[in-house]
């Protein structure tokens, strides 16, 4: 790692982020003159978002450099997700998510 | 909200040094990147043996669902040529996600935006540095259970767009396409391909939309 590939990662993550709110206002112009997106299209986009986020969740939380992450790790976020689920403060999800990883750990749980 | 990024920031702060990056390069990557998930990818890919390049390009791979998320919330941070340029750095899950839960009243959605926006800046980043520095005298990451704490906290955060069918079901099948996938393509690449999920908004096959999006 280098300041060159931290520099490269920052620029192009700055020009997706940039591109969204940019390319709304043609996309919008391009389906008839207002700022706003057809409905259809809206929920589209939204939906693409819900589908990244549980994609990157479930490979996080399954997976680790392309195998099975083993018990500790998804029995961890589980937790966090169950909590969440109850309605329990936010870093209460995080904290049990990183103990109960942890704790399965402590007692030889890979 | 803020206490948790600042868990997970710390936790990406120490298991980056843990991992063996130099102390500064974190917080370059909060202050400049600003994006949890690829920043973990970075430094997951580096601690696996990938190359810089492997590390950087899976990144922007995954940080390539920003401009979904732009188009989604493009008007809520302000119309303005500033608004947008500042705005856009501020642009992240934590802050689409409260931000789209508003979005029946644009003016209070603007004000969520922003102040979660730079509130996660702050803590993030504030995170790192205390992450770091433990991360130096911790070692093992693994044994705090750190890595739960980053998908944990995602997880909350979608909860509420899931109790919907359609994007539930779509979120189910791109999850389930890139867990199949991830033995087999690049760290980032699989969950890009979860985007397949949305096939289940196409009730009718008159719509070619999704080729834009």
């Amino acid at each position: 790692m280098n300041i060159t590939a931290i520099l490269i990662l920052a620029a192009g993550t700055y020009a997706f982020r940039l591109a969204g709110p940019l390319l709304r206002t043609r996309l919008a112009r391009a389906h008839g003159g207002e700022a706003e997106l057809p409905p259809r299209l809206a929920e589209l986009l939204s939906t693409a978002a819900t589908v990244l986020l549980v994609a990157l969740i479930a490979t996080a939380a399954l997976t680790d450099g392309g195998k099975f992450a083993g018990i500790a790790l998804p029995a961890g976020v589980l937790t966090g997700g169950l909590l969440a689920w109850w309605k329990a403060p936010f870093v209460v999800v995080v904290v049990a998510a990183a103990v109960v990883a942890a704790g399965l750990r402590a007692l030889g749980v890979p | 909200m803020a206490s948790a990024i600042a868990v997970v920031g710390m936790s990406f702060g120490a298991i980056a040094v843990a991992s063996g990056l130099d102390w500064w390069m974190p917080s370059a990557l909060s202050v400049l990147v600003f994006a949890g998930g690829s920043q973990f990818m970075v430094v997951g890919v580096l601690a696996a043996g990938g190359g810089v390049v492997a590390a950087v390009a899976g990144a922007l791979v995954l940080n390539a669902r920003h401009l979904p998320f732009g188009l989604a919330v493009g008007d809520i941070m302000g119309r303005g040529l500033l608004a947008r340029m500042v705005g856009s750095h501020l642009l992240i899950d934590e802050s689409v996600a409260f931000a789209m839960a508003q979005k029946d009243d644009p003016k209070r959605a603007r004000a969520v935006f922003w102040f979660l926006g730079t509130l996660a800046f702050t803590v993030w980043n504030l995170g790192t540095v205390v992450g770091v520095a433990a991360g130096q005298v911790i070692g093992d990451t693994d044994a705090f259970g750190l890595d739960a704490a980053f998908p944990a906290a995602l997880l909350a955060l979608v909860l509420p767009s899931l109790k919907k069918a359609r994007p539930r079901n779509a979120a189910l099948l791109g999850a389930v396409v890139a867990l199949a996938a991830t033995p087999f393509l690049p760290a980032g690449v699989p969950v890009l391909l979860a985007l397949v999920g949305l096939a289940v908004l196409l009730p009718t096959p008159k719509k070619k939309e999704e080729v834009a999006a």
